[in-house]
């Protein structure tokens, strides 16, 4: 995408004002996208976005700027800019001498999506509809999206590192909507890999569609969800966001520097049931959040976080690292080249218990089955999160009944982490995932075996 | 000094592929470019300094129904032919739609709006950084239990053009600054958060003392806070909490979502659909609203549309195409989220008009009941098709007309039909926020509150 030798004269002008350190970002994506709503393909879109961040790192402070012109003068501008935001006096020159990073691969691409006519994307889509809307007559709508997209990137900085990576990523999306006597209910799935259009050979988009409409179905019979704090047993692969929000971001370096975060000066404590080892791991091939290399260069890892409830590390990114001089973790992680990269997750997820699921829910004489979740969020600082249960049962005598209607959980991260009293042995991952934070958007994954936490606030109107 | 206009330029651009369209084809180019900086200040120092450039464009071509779309972060005009080719490609896979189509100017007069101001242009970059110290500072001064994790200064300016074969032709621009500080409140082994903010279009209307205020405010209140028993209970959201709940509101009175079967108040124009205290229009041609604009995204001119009037349902934004399908006229509510995306229906300016009393006179009259400072999870724990509410929130007690104890860690549920029938108050607190609604106290009886 960039020569070197560029890459070189480039970072050399981002350190001219004194810096000591400058990288480059760039990349160039290309993706499409289609939608089908009310029973037509509504539209197909393809789109470009290019350009290069160019990122000055003198002392603490840190300039950044970003182009979409990615000639030598473009890039020399925009290294002028970034140097001149981080300008710290003194000035120099600085011979920069790149070596070429081995190009690693995590998710081999069989079938490049680029390369598959757009007929057969419209027609997983049709598939889709159709599907859906056989699962049951009481299924009114149904809206579905996929979406492709190819991500070349090129990452230099003045340690003299130069890093290439290709990532390429699928995603299909179903909702549904069911009517009946008591209104309107919905019901989501989505599928999402860091893979090619093999996607499609392994997965029946129908069983997407019937798992989106399907939930839609089953809250047409639902009743309103308890309120107050009760048992909850979470199915294996929908809860992981639950360690995403209740511990993931507390354990981000960034946030942990300023204090921001209840971890902060708990390695080596105990911070959660002696029954959970937490990991982060963005080299667990094909699943959404998988990166061969993070968005600064470091190559992914994986990252034991929590074990056996005994607080272990948390996540890194180079400048925090620098900061503390400690190695990097592979989660610098940025939306786009348009944006700073920070400290981010990447697959995150809980390792297997020893216990068959169903003893989990026998053993549970009242409580919450929470069979799938929607988006969540926490406040690092406090530990407080919610989530959202978008498929959720009562548990009565140890045995799952009626279905609830939707509502938010909430607890306190450090104190779940602890009332974790049940862990499955059927470890799986969730659906894809964007993570939010500052603004940027990025892929991530999660997973768990099916746990019981023993007391968790269920926001519902029954009393 | 003053800075040309320069958005002309960018219509020069749109027409120039709206020339290429062929017999038959309806075709949309929406062209845009800004610049915005970012300087973040952290213990007196900047921690970075960003200074962003973005442009592109977004092609929509429409033949026989079937609809395309394009674009590209450029404005190299090689790249732009490309992506009108793609455009029209695309439009090969798409279904006819009898009801596709552009918009067409519906001779509805624009009300000017004044969206630039030449000073924040001629701001220096030391002023900017200066502000974000200040406002440091400030946050710091006014409790010795606060910390701040970041304070920020960023502005921005955009300008954009759409051409239509359907005859639109418009350009403008605008810009604006922000200030924002994240506060952390220390006591013993307890943290709590808060934050501040300001908004202008020139950097002389940054009110940073009240940012400060707020953000120490925000922090500390909630110290000592504990997790509430759960029981039915009156609840007052304050301003900005009211202004998050209209936003939802807003979301479920749309055109679109009627046509496509998703909407709680399909066939219910003409209904009682809130208590009768309730009018909520949206109106972004108020100049005082933060989201106030002229025309909207397919290039309409904005204009007021009342969508709830003393409690009955009067009407649903419209994008051009859902307005069309349901046989009303446009509203001028196309949203557009940049290039890259297509307009679709959404509320531009929401505003609810306000009460009598202040917070602290309807405060005085509530027995038992509790002040809403702060909510979680909205996107997780609302669904606008079932109408099911429920998020994490934060606030104080009020006991016999005084406000109390914090509580946090607790949820507030109700359905969206329940709530807006349930309204028992709207204050007379209106505040202009920098969110796409205003805020305002907002007592709702019989809401569900989770704790313990």
């Amino acid at each position: 995408m960039i020569d070197n030798d560029i890459l070189e004269r480039v970072l050399a002008e981002g350190l001219r004002t004194g810096a000591d350190f400058a990288e480059v970002f760039a990349s160039d994506w290309r993706g499409t996208g289609v939608g089908l709503d009310d029973g037509k393909i509504e539209q197909l879109s393809t789109g470009r976005n290019r350009g290069a961040g160019i990122r000055v790192i003198a002392g603490d402070t840190t300039g950044f700027a970003h182009t979409a012109d990615l000639s030598e003068a473009g890039l020399m501008a925009a290294a002028r800019v970034a140097a001149e935001a981080a300008r710290q006096g003194g000035g120099g020159t600085k011979v920069i001498a790149l070596t070429t990073q081995p190009s690693r691969i995590v998710s081999p691409i069989k079938i490049d999506p680029s390369t598959i006519g757009k007929a057969a994307k419209v027609d997983l889509l049709r598939r889709v509809d159709d599907a859906a809307r056989s699962a049951g007559g009481a299924i009114s709508q149904v809206s579905a999206g996929y979406s492709d997209g190819r991500t070349r990137i090129v990452i230099a900085n003045s340690d003299g590192l130069v890093a290439h990576d290709e990532r390429v990523r699928t995603l299909l999306r179903v909702s549904a909507v069911a009517n009946g006597d008591a209104g309107m209910q919905t019901g989501f799935d989505s599928l999402g890999h860091t893979m090619g259009f093999e996607l499609f050979d392994k997965v029946q988009v129908e069983d997407v569609a019937r798992a989106a409409a399907g939930r839609a179905l089953t809250k047409l019979k639902a009743r309103p969800a308890p309120s107050g704090s009760l048992p909850v047993v979470i199915k294996a692969g929908s809860g992981g966001v639950l360690f995403h929000e209740a511990c993931g971001h507390g354990l981000e370096a960034d946030l942990v520097a300023k204090g921001a975060s209840v971890y902060k000066g708990k390695v080596g404590e105990l911070v959660a049931s002696p029954l959970v080892t937490l990991v982060d791991d963005g080299t667990m091939t094909h699943e959404w959040g998988a990166i061969a290399i993070d968005d600064e260069g470091h190559p992914s890892q994986y990252n034991v976080l929590i074990e056996n409830g005994i607080l272990t590390d948390y996540m890194w990114d180079y400048l925090r690292a620098r900061n503390e001089g400690r190695p990097q973790s592979g989660n610098g992680r940025r939306q786009s080249y348009k944006d700073l990269p920070m400290v981010r997750m990447t697959n995150t997820y809980v390792l297997n218990g020893e216990e068959n699921p169903e003893d989990i829910i026998k053993d549970t004489p009242n409580g919450v089955y929470v069979a799938h979740l929607g988006g969540g969020s926490v406040n690092t600082a406090t530990g407080d999160f919610v989530f959202g249960m978008t498929e959720a049962y009562l548990i009565e005598n140890g045995e799952i009944t009626e279905p609830l209607r939707e509502g938010n959980l909430i607890g306190n991260g450090p104190q779940v982490l602890r009332d974790i009293d049940r862990l499955g042995n059927d470890f799986a991952m969730g659906n894809p995932g964007t993570c939010g934070k500052d603004g940027q958007g990025v892929p991530v994954g999660d997973g768990q075996p099916t746990l019981r936490v023993k007391s968790m606030t269920i926001g519902g109107t029954a009393s | 000094m003053s800075t040309p206009d320069r958005s002309a330029e960018l219509l020069v651009i749109a027409e120039r592929v709206v020339a290429m369209a062929k017999p038959g084809e309806q075709v949309e180019a929406y062209v845009s470019r800004g610049l915005s900086t970012e300087v973040r200040v952290y213990e007196g120092e900047v921690e970075h300094f960003v200074s962003a450039q973005s442009e592109g464009i977004g092609i929509r071509v429409i033949k026989d129904g079937r609809t395309g779309t394009s674009y590209c972060g450029t404005l190299d005009p090689s790249q732009i032919a490309e992506v009108l080719a793609e455009a029209r490609d695309n439009l090969g896979y798409g279904e006819p739609d009898e009801w596709s189509g552009l918009a067409e100017p519906d001779g509805v007069a624009v009300v000017p709006q004044s969206l630039w101001d030449d000073n924040l242009e001629n701001t220096s970059t030391a002023r900017k950084i200066e502000l974000a110290k200040l406002l440091e500072k400030l946050t710091l001064a006014g409790d010795s239990r606060v910390r701040v994790d970041d304070s920020n200064y960023s502005d921005a300016f955009g300008e954009a053009a759409v051409a239509t074969t359907t005859g639109i032709r418009v350009a403008g621009r605008e810009n604006g600054c922000y200030l924002s500080v994240g506060t952390l409140a220390d006591d013993g082994d307890e943290t709590q958060t808060g934050f501040g903010f300001a908004v202008g279009r020139n950097v002389d209307e940054l009110d940073l003392e009240r940012a400060a205020r707020e953000a120490v405010d925000r922090a500390t209140r909630l110290l000592g806070a504990t997790k509430p028993e759960s029981r039915r209970i009156t609840v007052v959201l304050d301003p900005f909490v009211t202004a998050q709940f209209l936003g939802i509101i807003g979301g479920t009175l749309n055109g679109e979502s009627v046509v496509k079967g998703r909407s709680l108040f399909a066939n219910r124009i003409g209904d009682v659909v809130a208590h009768p205290l309730l009018t909520l229009v949206d109106d972004p041609t108020n100049p005082l609203a933060y989201t106030a604009t002229d025309i909207d995204g397919e290039g309409l001119a904005a204009r007021r549309n009342a969508l709830i009037q003393d409690g009955v349902l009067q009407k649903f934004v419209q994008s051009s195409y859902s307005a069309r399908r349901m046989g009303v006229a446009p509203t001028g509510n196309g949203l557009r989220g940049g290039y890259g995306g297509s307009p679709s229906a959404g509320c531009l300016a929401l505003q609810i008009v306000p009460g009598l009393r202040s917070q602290a006179e309807i405060v005085a009259g509530i027995d038992d009941g509790i002040l809403i400072q702060q909510v979680q999870g909205l996107h997780s724990g609302v669904n606008a098709v079932s109408g099911d509410f429920s998020t994490g929130a934060a606030g104080l007690l009020i006991k016999n007309g005084t406000v109390g104890a914090p509580v946090r860690e607790f949820t507030i549920a109700s359905t969206l039909q329940k709530m807006l029938l349930d309204i028992a108050e709207v204050g007379g607190d209106l505040e202009w926020l920098p969110m796409s609604a205003t805020g305002v106290s907002l007592v709702i009886h019989d809401v569900t509150m989770s704790g313990a």
